[in-house]
């Protein structure tokens, strides 16, 4: 019964720090009247609807029922997940299986947010652990930023080393009209500004945004009559790790590690940097961009700022990362990891316009969680 | 429409909330407040020693029943200064900034507690400090890890 799936079909919003014109319900609306426009079908040809953010953002614990309006999913099969950051990727990854199972063919996948409706980091906080975590945590950057501070002592990675990342992907997100930020900045543009939370500043961190995803999902005899060149699912891979935040590893992104090293064996991938075509990376401050290249298995620990100076992920580089501009440009988390499995099926499918990287026939787009669990989805040109 | 014209609805909500601890964070909880010692437990098959203590051991699935005293000294692992104001859920007024938060190993302990360090000059912190834990008067004490009321650099 199982079947293979490809996405036929991708729509986003235009992403803005603030959508004060719309509701949640309309912004939704958006992104699924995008899509199915983009895949030239109508909501009778979808079968089942998946839906997700994170909802103590905007504190409607009851999306799949609120929205079902906006989503199209009126007397349809229907279901909400919400997994923190990687709530974009699980959505992606859901839609997959249930086009894979067999049990529906079409499946609209949509993620959303509106990060303006409330404090952001007050709201990340209550993901935590009540008893031992939530008094001292402190919302997504020093998350990160205890990361950040114990690889760069490690290995001397210095703060312009991370800026040189910021500088890449604020240049890509000039390329992607649909981006909050289009506005390249400089490495000294990004020393220069102010210190959030040492060591990350405000231009190596993404901005809240408010948008909308939506991507559809087919299974193989369905992607084939309705689509001339679906971006098909080769593999996807999930890990967790830890319960508090002071369990994380932070020497090493082991779900990272483990993700790939599945995936990249279910596929057969040996070199990363020479095989895969273009990465998406769910890479919320611009360290990531660093420590997290390494997790890939792109280059030896300590050795990612030689890759970023030397452009190889720039776009005419040796493997693109995130052509959009990524999260650093546009971040609704809701939608952030779905954003990456839509623009990844873009450069699959041809049709990134201003930001394409020429001829992709592997695209890897990732998800990540604030507590530090990884998401992948491998997408390709021809059925796996 | 025009901008002016859009309409928002500001609202405050207060909505208490009421948390078990557990029998293990109890059990840590309760030696913080009365006696200023740390506990953590130990799982009896990769011998890793966790705090808080907790009723399973993830990588190996089984109880770590075994409860042990750690040290009130560790090493800082990671840490950031934070100076940006948001909104506190545990208060629901801003948290003052600057301050230091921070992923303490503790002596005799596998994984890291988070807290706070009372120095925010990052010139000042490094991964490898040694640090220990400051607690609260035994009046303040009230059986939570703020008992512990930071920590400070010991080198």
């Amino acid at each position: 019964m199982s079947q293979r799936v490809g996405i036929i079909g991708f729509g986003q919003t235009y992403h803005r720090s603030r959508r004060d014109d719309v509701t949640g319900i309309e912004l939704i609306n958006e992104a699924v009247r995008s899509a199915l426009e983009d895949a030239e079908l109508t909501i009778k040809d979808i079968d089942a609807v998946v839906i997700g953010n994170m909802d103590h953002f905007e504190a409607v614990n009851y999306v799949d029922t609120w929205s079902v309006d906006g989503s199209g999913a009126w007397m349809k099969p229907l279901i909400k997940l919400t997994t923190g950051g990687t709530t974009g990727s699980t959505l992606g990854i859901a839609g997959y299986h249930h086009a894979a199972s067999g049990l529906f063919d079409v499946v609209l996948v949509i993620g959303w947010e509106k990060n303006s409706e409330s404090d952001t980091t007050g709201a990340i906080i209550t993901c935590s652990d009540p008893i031992f975590d939530r008094f001292s945590f402190s919302g997504a950057l020093p998350g990160l930023a205890v990361e950040a501070s114990a690889y760069i002592k490690r290995y001397g990675i210095t703060e312009e080393d991370a800026a040189r990342v910021a500088v890449r992907d604020r240049t890509h997100g000039a390329n992607n009209p649909y981006a909050q930020l289009q506005t390249p900045v400089t490495v000294e543009e990004v020393m220069k500004s102010p210190m959030l939370s040492w060591p990350i500043k405000l231009l190596d961190i993404c901005p809240r945004s408010d948008g909308a995803a939506a991507v559809i999902f087919a299974g193989e005899r369905k992607a084939r009559q309705m689509c001339p060149q679906p971006a098909w699912v080769h593999s996807t891979a999930v890990r967790h790790s830890h319960a508090y935040f002071c369990d994380v590893n932070y020497e090493e992104l082991h779900t990272l590690e483990g993700a790939v090293r599945e995936l990249y064996d279910h596929v057969g991938i040996k070199e990363p940097l020479k095989e895969l075509d273009v990465v998406e990376l769910y890479q919320p401050y611009s360290f990531a961009g660093l420590k997290w290249i390494e997790a890939m298995g792109l280059c030896k620990p300590g050795e990612s700022p030689r890759l970023i100076w030397d452009g190889a992920t720039d776009m005419g580089g040796e493997l693109p990362f995130n052509p959009s501009g990524g999260v650093i440009c546009t971040n609704c988390i809701g939608a952030t990891g779905l954003l990456r499995i839509g623009e990844a099926a873009l450069q699959v499918m041809g049709r990134a316009a201003g930001r394409q990287v020429p001829d992709v026939n592997l695209a890897l787009a990732t998800g990540f969680g604030g507590a530090y669990w990884s998401d992948l989805m491998l997408l390709g040109r021809r059925p796996w | 429409m025009d901008k002016d014209e859009l309409i928002h609805l500001h609202v405050d909500v207060d909505l208490p909330y009421r948390w078990a601890a557990g029998r293990y964070g109890s059990i840590m909880l309760k030696a913080l407040r009365d006696e200023k010692k740390i506990l953590g437990n130990c799982c009896p098959q990769c011998n890793k020693v966790y705090v808080p203590p907790r009723v399973v051991c993830g990588p190996c699935f089984v109880a770590p029943d075994e409860v042990v005293e750690l040290s009130d000294t560790g090493t800082l692992a990671g840490y950031s200064v934070v100076n940006y104001p948001f909104i506190d859920p545990e208060t629901g007024q801003k948290r003052p900034v600057p301050y230091t938060y921070a992923y303490i190993q503790l002596d005799g302990c596998d994984s890291y507690l988070s807290h706070l360090i009372d120095e925010t000059d990052p010139a000042r912190l490094s991964p490898g400090m040694r640090v220990k834990a400051v607690f609260r008067s035994d009046a303040d004490r009230v059986g939570r890890l703020q008992d512990i009321l930071h920590f400070k650099i010991i080198e």
